[in-house]
């Protein structure tokens, strides 16, 4: 140690003459970084209120709360985020686990307020001057906490699909039942899609966790045909799916599949408990899948249930119109079996007519009505009654029922329903050549679009905008369908375009069968003229009140003839909600 | 209690640098005879917390475990979760998460570099350490977003990808730190004062090293060749080339010694990290984080903080949340058992320069 000591240290006195690493605030604004984690921004159009942010906020900072101008819908649940700044903690795990993407942050950090409630606020609705700003943290969608891919569903190939009636869909294996399931964020939103409010996420999280049980429990909870819905569900949960905003949405009819068909014996798996028996009946018209729903509720309820069913099988429609390669016939046996096995009685080939419908109504203190639609909708042209011309529903009903139908080799299917696409999968079974004809275009087909892709894989042919003019005879057995062309007139956002007819062009297809699939009408001519008189009718369906219960006292109903979604699962809503109207209507409060 | 000692409170307001604790001392003179630690003055209940938190969110906690040097806490309890989850992360997140790590220590060491003069009233080289350091956290701040809390480390990699150019950027600061470490030598290291103050200034007797668990630069300023990096390598350290830094003195200048040769290992460990990055993925894609379950398990995960071993115990019991987690911070050893010991004789005024040595952080000992 020496003088060199003493003096070197001196030598930091030239940092005197060098720039200061410092800046002045506020005169100058030191920009933060591109991914700076600063306050939040929310596209508030975007957010759906699902309260993903506020479960994975580590600080409880952020509260879902309801703001004025915005509604709760399907898919939204009308509430946003509102960010208490004096708890947050600037992680971020918001904006990554927003499914929307609608959530993210600034590189802003100055704000400086005397009042403490400014920093409370909600992002996107208190303007605070800097939700124009481009930069900040923000998710990246492949490197975040939010899936969203879908696991893809195997399925058979098109040219096997074609030689069977065999299932198309070859489901989920465990492994990969679990992990579609694990996408689920749980936010519930799916709910408000689902016309019987199943219980979505808690059976997802169930499957998701290996607790196939308690998913298939849960189910049964509220939906008796969960197996059904497992395979054939229009399924608009899935379109109200948080993630299905940026990316597939949770695949939950697939889940709901794969949980119920693990179990062959509901009976061993299902806990539900029955209460004591009661002195009142249920006389239940017709055996779809509204009907058995209110028998097994009502049954479960202790009330004593008839179901009369005019066709030799339960199930209605998902028994006589789902074609088998949608839905198995053991797959609707077990789940019939199962709902029959609670104390149901089961009447088949019982048509009831005005005289028996009298007689239903001395001997049962209520009736329901799931009697669903027969009687299909006709075209409404020329030369219809050509023998030649069939109806889906007939033809279908046919088929499932191993009647023997003829169809030839060629087939035109008119109409863009589910009907219509199952008719044009089952003549391509039988090995027809089939062109659909719909009026629209492609994409405003009311069909399941899985199920118009499926159709498109196995060969079936679609020819939008075509409007059929006449049905004419043609030699050697066949018919000939003259149609014109049609062009789209729009009806505003959210409708579907009209389609008018382009005059003076003409068109011919020479076919084997004209198949008509435009949909069905009620046929209530089984009501003796007293009740069909009382008995209240809205545009072709009968009109029931918030309990199902129609004009006339007593008498429910639901399902097809009263909904006009006529699908599976409302038709289980409504007899759900109808075994809620008759108990409060045995109790006289309704 | 002689009528010749005295009594005396030294904290709990940050004595020297290191936070908030206290000592509580009796002097004879100014010779003091007798030490005590009391904590509990940040205790936040950091470990209790986690029991009750599903895992994602207590990444946000662990980083104020230690609040100068966060990235050893995300890291740990990411690397104990991914093992006991059975996740293998790709190549490229852990050589970037061996980057964080060691621009992590870096600046630590740097800041500490400063707050070894202050804690003797020189206070030029803090202001160089904070004002030096904060050039690092401005690449923190690009990469994770945030700059002294980055959040950045998280099971299954990193959160996002290095930004465009960042290596260079990270190259060019490593340039200008090199730049200014002589002028901290000239007035740290080439100072009599700091010289005549800190060489021979409490050493400790070999034997405690092992008895006390004593890890991190001051056993290896009393010759110990232990380092986690080194004896049992975590991310990519294994692919870099480096020797053990080991003095001989184990006196508080031996500390100094170490600590300012780590930084030129750092530094030259930044450069071979960069030169080194793979490319490619850089997360593995989680179970959803909301419902995160972990089986049933229980591991040990360490690494090298700048003070010393750092580890995690985390024992999980199949449920969305720890069972228990154990944080076991250097300073607990340094700060309680070792300093309550290495005081006694020792100067008064030597009370800061040997907690700064023994760089105590009262967080990790309150976990």
């Amino acid at each position: 140690m020496g003088l060199k000591e003493v003096l070197k240290p001196l030598g930091a006195w030239r940092q005197i003459a060098r720039k200061p690493h410092t800046i002045l605030v506020p005169k100058v604004h030191r920009e933060a970084a591109e991914r700076y984690r600063g306050f939040h921004v929310n596209d508030l159009g975007k957010c759906i209120g699902c309260g993903t942010c506020a479960a994975v906020c580590p600080n409880e900072a952020i509260d879902m709360v309801k703001i004025e101008g915005i509604e709760g819908k399907k898919g939204d649940s009308g509430f946003r985020p509102r960010i208490d700044y004096g708890r947050c903690c600037w992680c971020g795990l918001c904006v990554d686990s927003c499914p929307t993407t609608s959530l993210r942050m600034t590189n802003e950090y100055i704000w400086i307020r005397e009042a403490p409630d400014d920093f409370v606020y909600i992002p996107g609705y208190d303007i605070k001057g800097f939700e124009q700003k481009e930069k900040g943290y923000r998710k990246d969608k492949e490197h975040s906490f939010t899936d969203y891919h879908r696991v893809p569903m195997r399925e058979k190939e098109p040219e096997e699909r074609l030689q069977t009636f065999a299932e198309v869909v070859l489901g989920y294996t465990e492994e990969e039942a679990r992990k579609e399931a694990d996408r689920c964020i749980g936010c519930g939103l799916c709910i408000s899609g689902c016309p019987d409010r199943m219980h979505i996420p808690d059976y997802i999280r169930a499957v998701a966790s290996g607790e196939y049980e308690r998913s298939v429990n849960i189910m049964y909870e509220n939906n008796p045909f969960a197996e059904l819905c497992g395979k054939v569900c229009t399924r608009r949960c899935e379109s109200y799916c948080s993630l299905g905003n940026e990316g597939d949405p949770v695949a939950i009819r697939w889940l709901k599949r794969f949980a119920t068909e693990r179990f062959s014996d509901l009976k061993e798996v299902i806990r539900a408990r029955k209460q004591e028996l009661k002195d009142k009946s249920v006389g239940i018209i017709g055996a779809g899948p509204g009907g058995l729903t209110a028998a097994y509720y009502l049954a479960l309820r202790g009330y004593k249930v008839t179901v009369y069913e005019a066709m030799p099988e339960a199930g209605g429609m998902t028994m006589a119109g789902i074609p088998k390669y949608r839905f198995p016939l053991p797959s609707l046996k077990k789940q019939v079996e199962f709902i029959l096995s609670q104390g149901v009685e089961l009447k088949t080939n019982y048509f009831v007519d005005p005289e028996k419908f009298r007689n239903l109504m001395e001997i049962h203190d209520a009736i329901y009505l799931g009697v669903g639609l027969l009687k299909p909708w006709k075209l409404g042209v020329p030369g219809e009654d050509h023998p030649n011309v069939i109806y889906a529903i007939d033809y279908l009903r046919k088929v499932n029922f191993n009647e023997s139908v003829k169809i030839g080799n060629e087939v035109v299917v008119i109409g863009g329903g589910d009907v219509a696409i199952d008719a044009a999968r089952v003549s391509r079974r039988f090995g027809a050549k089939v062109t659909i004809g719909y009026r629209r275009r492609k994409v405003d087909m009311p069909a399941d679009r899985e199920e118009i892709e499926g159709a498109e894989e196995e060969g079936v042919e679609i020819w939008e905008k075509i409007i059929p003019l006449r049905v004419e005879d043609a030699p050697e057995g066949r018919v000939k369908l003259v149609y014109g062309k049609a062009r789209m007139v729009d009806q505003g956002p959210g409708r579907r375009p009209k389609p008018v007819l382009i005059e003076g062009e003409e068109y011919e297809i020479l076919v084997d069968r004209i198949i008509v699939a435009i949909g069905q009408q009620a046929d209530l001519t089984f009501l003796p003229q007293e009740f069909a008189e009382k008995m209240e009718v809205e545009r072709g369906r009968i009109k029931v009140n918030e309990r199902q219960m129609t004009s006339i006292s007593g008498i429910f109903a639901g399902g097809d003839v009263a909904n006009r979604v006529a699908d599976a699962i409302s038709a289980i809503a409504d007899g759900l909600r109808a075994v809620k109207g008759i108990e409060l209507y045995f109790q006289g409060k309704s | 209690m002689s009528t010749e000692e005295v009594r005396l409170f030294i904290g709990p307001q940050h004595p020297g640098v290191t936070g908030n604790m206290s000592i509580e001392v009796l002097l004879k003179g100014d010779t003091i005879t007798w030490a005590k630690t009391h904590i509990g003055y940040l205790h936040r209940a950091f470990e209790k917390l986690m029991e009750r938190r599903i895992f994602i969110k207590s990444f946000p906690l662990v980083c104020r475990i230690c609040v100068p040097e966060s990235d050893t806490n995300e890291e740990n309890l990411a690397r104990g979760l991914e093992e006991l989850a059975d996740i293998e992360i790709p190549e490229r997140a852990k050589w970037i998460r061996t980057l964080v790590l060691e621009l992590s220590r870096l600046q630590m060491f740097i800041m500490w570099y400063g707050g070894i003069a202050g804690s003797m009233g020189l206070s030029t080289p803090v202001q160089w350490g904070i004002g030096d350091r904060d050039y690092i956290l401005d690449l923190f701040e690009e990469l994770t977003g945030g700059r002294v809390y980055h959040i950045y480390i998280l099971p299954g990699g990193v959160r996002k990808d290095l930004p465009e150019g960042f290596e260079e950027r990270v190259l060019k600061t490593m340039d200008l730190i090199e730049r200014r470490l002589p002028e901290y030598d000239e007035l740290i290291m080439d100072n009599a004062v700091e010289q005549k103050r800190l060489k021979g200034l409490a050493p400790i007797p070999k034997e405690w090293v092992e008895e006390m668990g004593i890890t991190g630069p001051v056993a290896r300023a009393c010759g110990f060749p232990y380092d986690v990096r080194k004896n049992s390598p975590y991310e990519a350290y294994d692919k870099l080339d480096f020797d053990v830094i080991t003095e001989d003195g184990c006196d508080v200048w031996s500390m100094l010694l170490v600590r300012r040769r780590e930084i030129d290992l750092s530094i030259k460990l930044i450069r071979e990290i960069v030169s080194k990055m793979p490319k490619g993925e850089f997360l593995t894609r989680l179970p959803n984080v909301l419902y995160w379950e972990i089986p049933k398990g229980e591991t040990y995960v360490k690494s090298e903080a700048t003070r010393g071993e750092f580890g995690y115990y985390i024992f999980t019991d199949g449920s969305g949340k720890p069972r228990r987690v154990h944080v076991k911070g250097p300073s607990f050893i340094h700060g309680i058992t070792l300093l309550e010991r290495l005081l006694v004789g020792q100067n008064i005024a030597d009370v800061a320069p040997i907690l700064v040595a023994l760089q105590i952080c009262p967080p990790e000992m309150e976990r």
